[in-house]
C-alpha cells in the first residue's frame, strides 16, 4: 500500500507532461480549417435503384493476400465503376460467425451476398434456403440452389502451364510443389502442375521429377496451415535438399517462407506463386518469382456484382474461370523475362492455345462442376462463362441459352 | 459475489467449513485417513487467509457501510465494472481513430471542435448501439414483432445469438476456473475442447442411436474425450512433476494436428465432399433447439441450460463436497495438504480430468449445437483460449464464469452486428475483451486511475493459480 502513496505524485506529474505534449501535438495538427459544407455532393449521380453488394470473408480475413482480398478488390472495382453500387464486407473471426454474418446482411437487405470459400458452403446453403428471395454468390464452391451463383475456377489449366514452364526451366530436372491443406481449391493447382510436367516429359522425352504431389494417389506434402511461413520453409528446404530448383507453394502466406528462403539462396532456386501475381501481391520477393498461376477472383466478383446491378445475374448458375476467359492465367515472367528461353515461352503460349481449343484436355478430380439446379438449367459449359478481365460492364449470363 | 472485505479465496467462514468437512470425512469419505479430520482444519488455514474481523454495530449500519465500502473500495466487483468501462472507452477511442472520415476531421479539430466531437460521438454511439442491438435486442424488430411486420423469433434472435456464443464459453471457462482452484493453470482447454468435439462428432455420425439417447451418449463422448486429453497432463504432473502449462500447451498442438489429420481419414471424412470436412452429425445427436422456432434465426440450444447446470454442479462441488474441499486445499497449499494426509497427485489428476471433461463438453457444443454440424480444422474456434480469459474475468468462481461468459458471448454476438452495420472491425470486440482482462489482471491500475481506496482486507486478488 505504501508504494501507492509514494508513486502517486510522480505518476501524476508524468500524466500531466504526457497530456501537455499530447496537447501541443494535437494543437499543431488540429489548426486546419473545416471544409465548407457541400450538400449537393451527397445526391446520387446515377438514376435507378442503388445496388448493395455485401461480402462475408472466411476466417482468413480481408487482408489474406489471397481470395478474400482479391474478391474484395473486385467488389470495390465494381463500386468504383458504377456509382450506383455500394459494397460492404464483414470478416468472420471463426466458423461460428458465418451464419450470423450472413444473417446480418440478409437483414440489411443486401442485393447480393458474396460468400468466400468452400468452407462457407453449409452456412451459405442454410441461409439461402431460409431466404429464397435473397441472392447469393459463393466463391470456390458449387451450390445447386436457385438463388445462388457459384463462382469457380478451373485452376488446373493454368497449373498445367506452370508445370510445363517449371519442367522446361529446371536445370536440375527436379521440381516440387506443396499445399496448405488438402482441399480441392489447393490440390487442383497441384494436379495441373504435375500433369504439365508429365506433358513436358512426354513431348521432350525428358525425365523431370515432381516432388510433393502424387496425382494418381492424390497424396503429397502439406503445411496444414495457410499462415505459418516456417512450415512452408521447412518443406521447401527439404525439396531443395532433394534437388528441386523450381517450387510452387499453394499455401497462401505459408508459401512466403519459401519465397524468403529462395531470396536468401540467391537464385539457387525459383518459385512459382499462386492466386495473385506475386510481383504485385508479394512484390518484395518478385526477384524469385518465375511466374504466377493467377486465379482471377477479383474479376469474377466484380462481374457478379455488376450483373446484379444490371439485373442479369441468374441464381442457380455460375461461372467457371478458365484460360479461355482469363479466369485463370499464367502471369508475366517479370524479372525472369530474360532468363526464360524464348523457345520455352513460345511452347507455353502454344500449350495455352491447345488447352483453350480443347486439343489438350486438363483433368483433375478437384475440377469444378457446373451447378445443376433441377433438370433444365444444368447447361453451363466451362467456356461459356465470360469473365473478362478488362470490362466491368454487365457480362452476358452464362446460361443465356 | 460482492464479498466486501473478502479474502483472496472464497473461504469466508473457514472454521465452519472445516467443521463441515470433518463431519463429511467421518461419515462419507472412508478413503480419507482418520488424521485427515484435524489436519483438514490445518489445511484450511492457508486457504482462508486472514479471516475478516467481525464488524460491530447494528445490522443496518453494518449493511450501509458494507455497501458504501464495496462501491468505493477496490473490491472485485468495482474493479470488474470499471475495467469493462475503461475497455469500452479505449474501444471508443479506437473506433474514432480507425474511422477515416473522423481522423480527417480531427485535422481541423480546433476549427470546429463542436462538430468534430459531435460526429465522433454519433459514430461511437451508433457502433455501441449496434453492439447492443446485436447482443440484447433491437427495438426495431421488437416493435416489428408487436405490429406483426416481422416474427417474434427475429426479435429474440440477438439474445439467442448471445446465448449461443455463451454456451461453449461457460464450459471452457469453468474448465479453466476449476483448474485454477485446484492450483493448476490449464492452458490446454483448447486441445481438450478439440478432442471433445472429435468425441462428440464421431459418436454423432458413426453411432446410430435413437433420439434422446444419442445426444446424451454424444455429450458423454465429448466429456470423455476432453477428460482423456487432460488426464495425460494431470497424470504427468502427478507422476513426474512435468509442468501442466508446458504439457497442455504442447497437447493443444497435438490435438489441432490430430483433428487436421482425422477429418480426411476414411470413416470420418465426408465422402461426398473433397475438402477437409467430416461427415455431418446425425439429427438425433443434435442438442434440441426451441421447438416450433426457425433454428436458422433463433439458434440457441440446450447447451446454455447445460452450462448453467454445470456451473451449479461445480459450485456445489467446490463449496459443499469433500472432493471440492480437497481440491481447494491442494490448490491453496499443496505442502499443507500433503501433510494433512491428502493425496496431492490424486487431486491434480482429478482436477485435470474434471476440467478436461468440462472443456470437452464445450467443444462438443460446437458440433452438437447449431454453430456447426461437422468437424473442420477450425471447428472449435478459439473457445479454449477464450475460456482462460473468461475464467480470469470470472475470478475462478462458477457464477463469475457464467457472468463473464455471458459478457463475452454478448460482445461477440453484438460485434458481428457492429461489424456488419457500423463497419467497425470485429477485432475491436476482441480488443475490448483483452483490455478488460488486462485491467482485471492488474487491479492496481484500476485503483490508481479511479483513486479507489484499498479494500479493508484482502482486496483484489492478482494471482489465481500458483502454477509457477
Amino acid at each position: 500500500m505504501w508504494k501507492e502513496i509514494v508513486l502517486r505524485p510522480a505518476r501524476g506529474m508524468r500524466l500531466v507532461s504526457v497530456l501537455a505534449v499530447g496537447g501541443l501535438v494535437l494543437a499543431a495538427a488540429g489548426c486546419g480549417k473545416p471544409p465548407a459544407k457541400n450538400n449537393a455532393n451527397g445526391a446520387p449521380s446515377a438514376s435507378g435503384k442503388p445496388t448493395h453488394g455485401c461480402m462475408v470473408t472466411d476466417t482468413g480475413g480481408i487482408n489474406d493476400r489471397s481470395f478474400n482480398s482479391s474478391a474484395w478488390k473486385g467488389m470495390q472495382a465494381a463500386a468504383s465503376k458504377n456509382s450506383n453500387i455500394k459494397v460492404d464486407f464483414t470478416q468472420s473471426a471463426s466458423e461460428a460467425d458465418y451464419q450470423p454474418n450472413l444473417n446480418n446482411f440478409v437483414s440489411q437487405k443486401c442485393d447480393l451476398i458474396v460468400a468466400i470459400g468452400g468452407l462457407m458452403g453449409d452456412a451459405t446453403k442454410a441461409s439461402a434456403q431460409a431466404n429464397p428471395n435473397q441472392k447469393y454468390a459463393i466463391v470456390d464452391d458449387n451450390l445447386p440452389l436457385a438463388n445462388v451463383f457459384s463462382i469457380q475456377f478451373d485452376t488446373a489449366q493454368a497449373g498445367y502451364l506452370a508445370g510445363y514452364l517449371a519442367a522446361g526451366y529446371s536445370k536440375s530436372k527436379t521440381v516440387a510443389t506443396y499445399g496448405g491443406i488438402k482441399i480441392p481449391p489447393v490440390t487442383i493447382f497441384m494436379d495441373g502442375f504435375v500433369d504439365g510436367v508429365a506433358h513436358y516429359n512426354q513431348v521432350k522425352n525428358a525425365h523431370v521429377k515432381v516432388l510433393g504431389w502424387d496425382k494418381a494417389a492424390q497424396n503429397g506434402s502439406f503445411t496444414n496451415d495457410f499462415s505459418d511461413q516456417n512450415k512452408g520453409r521447412s518443406l521447401s528446404d527439404a525439396f531443395v535438399a532433394q534437388g528441386a530448383d523450381v517450387i510452387m507453394p499453394v499455401a497462401g502466406g505459408a508459401g512466403l517462407g519459401t519465397a524468403a528462403a529462395a531470396q536468401q539462396a540467391n537464385g539457387k532456386y525459383s518459385v512459382i506463386w499462386v492466386d495473385q501475381d506475386g510481383c504485385v501481391s508479394a512484390a518484395q520477393y518478385c526477384s524469385v518469382f518465375l511466374s504466377t498461376v493467377v486465379k482471377n477472383v477479383a474479376d469474377a466478383t466484380q462481374a457478379a456484382v455488376a450483373e446484379t446491378s444490371a439485373g442479369t445475374l441468374q441464381g442457380g448458375t455460375g461461372s467457371i474461370g478458365t484460360l479461355a476467359n482469363n479466369g485463370v492465367q499464367l502471369a508475366p515472367y517479370h524479372d525472369f523475362d530474360s532468363k526464360v528461353p524464348a523457345e520455352l515461352k513460345t511452347e507455353v503460349d502454344k500449350l495455352k492455345q491447345d488447352i483453350i481449343s480443347g486439343a489438350i484436355k486438363v483433368t483433375s478430380p478437384a475440377q469444378p462442376m457446373p451447378p445443376a439446379v433441377g433438370s433444365g438449367t444444368a447447361s453451363v459449359a466451362p467456356s461459356a462463362s465470360a469473365v473478362p478481365s478488362s470490362s466491368g460492364s454487365a457480362v452476358p449470363s452464362p446460361s443465356a441459352s | 459475489m460482492t464479498e466486501p472485505g473478502g479474502g483472496s479465496s472464497p473461504d469466508k467462514d473457514t472454521a465452519g467449513e472445516a467443521e463441515l468437512t470433518r463431519d463429511q470425512n467421518r461419515t462419507d469419505a472412508p478413503g480419507v485417513p482418520a488424521p485427515g479430520a484435524p489436519a483438514g482444519r490445518q489445511a484450511a488455514e492457508p486457504a482462508g487467509g486472514t479471516g475478516p474481523e467481525e464488524p460491530t454495530g447494528s445490522v443496518t449500519q453494518r449493511f450501509g457501510r458494507t455497501v458504501l465500502d464495496s462501491i468505493l473500495s477496490a473490491n472485485t466487483v468495482t474493479v470488474t465494472v470499471l475495467a469493462i468501462f475503461i475497455a469500452l472507452v479505449v474501444g471508443a477511442i479506437l473506433i474514432v481513430v480507425s474511422n477515416p472520415t473522423l481522423t480527417s476531421e480531427y485535422g481541423y479539430f480546433f476549427g470546429a471542435p463542436g462538430t468534430v466531437l459531435a460526429d465522433s460521438w454519433s459514430v461511437v454511439a451508433a457502433a455501441y448501439a449496434n453492439l447492443f442491438k446485436g447482443a440484447v435486442f433491437d427495438p426495431a424488430t421488437v416493435s416489428g414483432a408487436i405490429n406483426g411486420t416481422n416474427s417474434w423469433s427475429q426479435a429474440f434472435a440477438p439474445l439467442s445469438e448471445t446465448l449461443t456464443y455463451t454456451a461453449p464459453l461457460v464450459f471452457t471457462g469453468l474448465a479453466v476456473a476449476l483448474a485454477f482452484r485446484g492450483g493448476l493453470f490449464n492452458i490446454g482447454a483448447q486441445g481438450q475442447a478439440i478432442i471433445g468435439a472429435i468425441g462428440g462428432a464421431v459418436i454423432g455420425f458413426d453411432l446410430p442411436l435413437p433420439y434422446g439417447l444419442h445426444v446424451i451418449v454424444a455429450l458423454l463422448g465429448a466429456a470423455a474425450g476432453g477428460a482423456l486429453w487432460a488426464f495425460i497432463a494431470g497424470a504427468l504432473k502427478a507422476r513426474s512433476g512435468a509442468h501442466e502449462v508446458i504439457v497442455t500447451i504442447m497437447l493443444n498442438n497435438v490435438a489441432t494436428l490430430l483433428l487436421g489429420w482425422l477429418i480426411v481419414q476414411k470413416g470420418v471424412h465426408d465422402p461426398t465432399r473433397t475438402d477437409a470436412i467430416s461427415k455431418n452429425v446425425d439429427k438425433t445427436a443434435k442438442l434440441p433447439t426451441i421447438p416450433g422456432v426457425d433454428h436458422n434465426i433463433v439458434r440457441v440450444h440446450l447447451g446454455i441450460v447445460l452450462g448453467v447446470l454445470a456451473a451449479l454442479g461445480i459450485a456445489w462441488l467446490l463449496q459443499r463436497s469433500t472432493i471440492g474441499f480437497r481440491l481447494r486445499a491442494v490448490g491453496a497449499n499443496p505442502a499443507a495438504a500433503r501433510t494433512a494426509g491428502m493425496s496431492v497427485g490424486g487431486a491434480y489428476v482429478l482436477v485435470m480430468v474434471l476440467s478436461g471433461a468440462l472443456a470437452g463438453l464445450g467443444g462438443g457444443m460446437q458440433v452438437l449445437g447449431t454453430t456447426a454440424s461437422s468437424l473442420t480444422a477450425q471447428v472449435t474456434a478459439n473457445i479454449g483460449f477464450d475460456g482462460i480469459t473468461v475464467a480470469l474475468l470470472g475470478r475462478g468462481k462458477p457464477w463469475g464464469v457464467v457472468a463473464s461468459a455471458l459478457l463475452f458471448g454478448a460482445l461477440h454476438a453484438g460485434g458481428n452486428r457492429m461489424q456488419s452495420f457500423s463497419h467497425v472491425a470485429i477485432d475491436l470486440v476482441f480488443l475490448v475483451q483483452a483490455v478488460i482482462v488486462i485491467f482485471i489482471a492488474a487491479p492496481a491500475l484500476v485503483k490508481a486511475i479511479f483513486r479507489l481506496r484499498a479494500a479493508r482486507s484482502g482486496g483484489t486478488p492478482t494471482t489465481l493459480a500458483k502454477g509457477w
